[in-house]
């Protein structure tokens, strides 16, 4: 397994050595040409992105790339998934082996100032937790003195464990591991006091592999800020556009109450913004080098950003989030889309 | 090849060297062609890569470049050899990371050397229990991949062993739990740094006393102990450095606390699991070429030996070993790397070695190839400075042509 990553990582580490010129301007073409859009996921966290036996993709960052390609190619399944670890990820977009990243990634000045890429938005507000065995009796993380916390290299976690622990002079021991299964492995068979990542990747995780999520408990502090979102390649704008703009759209049809049920409906409201939105008066999609129906094809294949969460991830769900900071603005969550006019 | 050398030897002395001529005729001015072709074709590529490299990324907006080295990691480490803080800079953490890799190699290479030359000898035994079980040895650690094995040992401790809030006791002076194994170390003073230097004193004092009982021997026939008296000196010396540093006896000794140990040392379930992981499987490859290596000493040398009426202990330490050894050498070499460079599957149990360092490095900084050229930079030094004592051990171990 270990050689295999390595010998991954060092095929993307050659392919930056023999890929050609930079090219600009270009995502959306190729991505016509080959009918495809080339996604990079993350190879299994529930609800964000899983796959299923037959190979079926599902979760909130899966349906941000399967809007994307109902934007640009008609077809919400001509995506092709790269599954991808978090040490891969960057170097499979900066290569060029993937168009977009939607895989849980924390925007961060580092990865948005020198990695070469363009963050699109935040589709998920997070913050770094602890999971701790309920029979253990911890109750707040201030009361892990000295204990050790089970994490997965190639994340932001690390550094924010180390500056909790910092701050709190609790004397945090990390153990690291490459891939999060052993690292999740190692608490559940408690190597570890705490395990820790972000909040909605111990609910996953609690609720995939504990052997009763009941004797887990996540605790309340969280310890970072952790905005999720997709990321494009830098040196093409007008793609970039077209990421952050379908991804408003989920938003702004929230906001106007454009679901996947009354889609066909809506296409004859008389609602200025929703008649914007879907194409019935301007052509808000010539704008960014689709045709009018772009934002249709999206809420049919989708739904709108409401829908994805309750879907994936929401009350109905295993995980059952709470929609919280990932509300829209005006119903007391953080997200606001500007809009499309 | 042979045959061709065999005729050109047999030709008698050669001819007297003609004079160069700068022609495609002259095999001197062609080879010289060839090899400077040869090495502009490298120097070429490589520059090609580089530059392509540093083009593209250039091209993208990736930064490069080894000035993150000087910044703060950030990061902690779960265990280290130096004294190393979050607010360190990168090359620190790296430090620790090499530490660490070069911890489990060194103790790795030294204990699994002793193990595979005792498995490698049992082989020889004459009792067929002891054969059998060296035998079932090999076969089993040989054949199972090694990262397998990792997980087992690691597997092994997490899960058997308590977990840490009641960690097994003996006497209150040794606990062992999911948290590793904690052992009771004297409390460290300037009289152990005294005793260290004795110790050394004392090598170099037991390797002289070495050489002049082997001259008596060879001048008188009087047989002295040469490793009991030898170790003796070495010890002897040891205690005088600790006696004059004032003999300390304090004692640290490891206590639960809360989810700590306080006082003692311990080795961490990773460290551990990768230590036994390494050792097991290389010490079955050690045994395999220790066994190879005796095997190839003429059995004659044994019968000789028999008829000097050297005990099997002797003929097995004066004849036989000492030209085993040559055979040896060489192929323990290539044991000694391997091991060296399997720790980097350490990553996979959570041990910090170099590898898992230059991950978290390459994930903060996005720096891969920086980051993977210092993880080769790292294996090939260590790489290479093991051939280098290697290969002066097996000159030395030669036989003399004089």
């Amino acid at each position: 397994m270990k050689a295999l990553k390595i010998s991954l990582s060092a095929l993307a580490v050659a392919s930056a050595f023999i890929a050609g010129p930079a090219f600009a301007g270009k995502t959306l073409e190729a991505i016509k040409s080959r009918g495809q859009l080339v996604c990079g996921v993350n190879t299994g966290l529930a609800g964000f992105s899983q796959a299923d036996s037959q190979g079926n993709w599902t979760g909130l960052d899966v349906d941000v790339c399967r809007a994307m390609a109902a934007a640009i190619l008609g077809d919400g399944g001509k995506v092709k998934w790269v599954p991808l670890t978090a040490q891969q990820r960057f170097t499979a977009l900066q290569s060029g082996e993937i168009d977009i990243l939607s895989r849980n990634t924390t925007w961060t000045l580092t990865r948005d100032a020198s990695l070469g890429l363009h963050f699109i938005g935040t589709t998920y507000y997070d913050g770094q937790g602890f999971m701790v065995p309920v029979k253990s009796k911890v109750k707040s993380a201030k009361s892990m003195k000295g204990a050790s916390v089970c994490v997965q290299s190639g994340t932001t976690t690390e550094k924010n464990l180390t500056d909790y622990s910092r701050a709190n002079k609790l004397d945090l021991k990390p153990i690291v591991f490459e891939k999060q299964e052993a690292a999740t492995g190692a608490y559940f068979s408690g190597r570890c006091v705490a395990f820790t990542t972000d909040a909605s990747g111990l609910a996953s995780i609690r609720n995939k592999d504990a052997k009763d999520p009941k004797e887990h408990v996540i605790l309340p502090e969280l310890i970072s800020k952790e905005p999720l979102g997709p990321a494009v390649r830098r040196g093409d704008d007008e793609f970039y556009a077209i990421a952050k703009w379908v991804w408003f759209g989920l938003l702004e049809a929230e906001e106007y109450g454009i679901n996947q049920a009354n889609v066909d409906q809506m296409k004859t409201s008389q609602d200025p913004v929703v008649m914007r939105v879907l194409g019935t008066s301007e052509d808000t999609g010539k704008l960014l080098g689709l045709d009018k129906d772009w934002m249709v094809r999206v809420i049919k294949t989708t739904g709108n950003y409401g829908e994805i969460f309750e879907r994936n991830v929401g009350a109905k769900t295993p995980l059952a989030l709470p929609r919280g900071l990932n509300n829209l603005w005006n119903k007391g969550g953080l997200q606001y889309a500007p809009p499309i006019r | 090849m042979a045959d061709g050398e065999a005729t050109r030897k047999n030709r008698g002395p050669s001819p007297p060297p003609r004079a160069r001529v700068w022609s495609w005729r002259s095999q001197a001015f062609r080879g010289l062609v060839f090899q400077v072709v040869a090495v502009a074709l490298i120097a070429f590529g490589l520059w090609y890569l580089a530059h392509n490299t540093l083009a593209n990324m250039q091209a993208r907006g990736i930064q490069s470049g080894f000035d993150f080295m000087k910044q703060p990691a950030g990061f902690d480490i779960g265990e280290s050899l130096i004294s190393y803080d979050a607010l360190d800079p990168y090359w620190k953490a790296f430090l620790v990371g090499i530490a660490n890799t070069l911890r489990v190699a060194i103790v790795g290479v030294i204990v699994a050397t002793l193990l595979g030359a005792a498995i490698g000898i049992g082989r020889f035994s004459r009792n067929a229990i002891v054969r059998g079980i060296c035998y079932a040895y090999v076969e089993f650690f040989r054949n199972v991949p090694v990262l397998i094995q990792l997980l087992m040992w690691y597997l092994l401790f997490i899960d058997w062993l308590p977990p840490m809030l009641d960690a097994a006791s003996l006497a209150g002076l040794f606990y062992v739990s999911k948290a590793g194994f904690s052992f009771p170390v004297p409390v460290w003073t300037h009289a152990y740094a005294l005793a260290g230097i004795g110790l050394l004193i004392g090598v170099g004092a037991a390797w002289a006393y070495r050489g002049w009982a082997m001259r008596r021997f060879e001048e008188t026939g009087h047989v002295r102990s040469l490793l009991l008296a030898p170790l003796g000196i070495v010890v002897a010396f040891g205690v005088l450095g600790w006696l004059v540093g004032g003999a300390p006896t304090a004692w640290s000794i490891p206590k639960p606390e809360g989810f700590v140990m306080e006082g003692g040392a311990s080795a961490t379930p990773e460290f551990l699991a990768v230590l036994l992981g390494l050792v097991f499987y290389t010490a079955a490859f050690i045994s395999e070429v220790v066994r190879a290596g005796i095997a190839s000493v003429a059995h004659g040398q044994v019968e000789a030996a028999g008829s000097l009426g050297l005990s099997r202990t002797h003929a097995m330490r004066l004849v036989i070993l000492p030209q085993a050894l040559r055979v040896i050498i060489p192929p323990l070499t290539n044991q000694y790397l391997n091991l060296t460079k399997n720790s980097s599957l350490a990553v996979a149990i959570g041990y910090p070695d170099v590898v898992s360092i230059a991950n978290t490095a390459l994930n903060q900084t996005g720096r891969a190839v920086e980051c993977i050229a210092i993880i080769m930079l790292v294996y090939l030094t260590t790489s290479l400075s093991t051939s280098v004592v290697m290969n002066w051990y097996n000159r030395r171990a030669a036989i003399k042509e004089r």
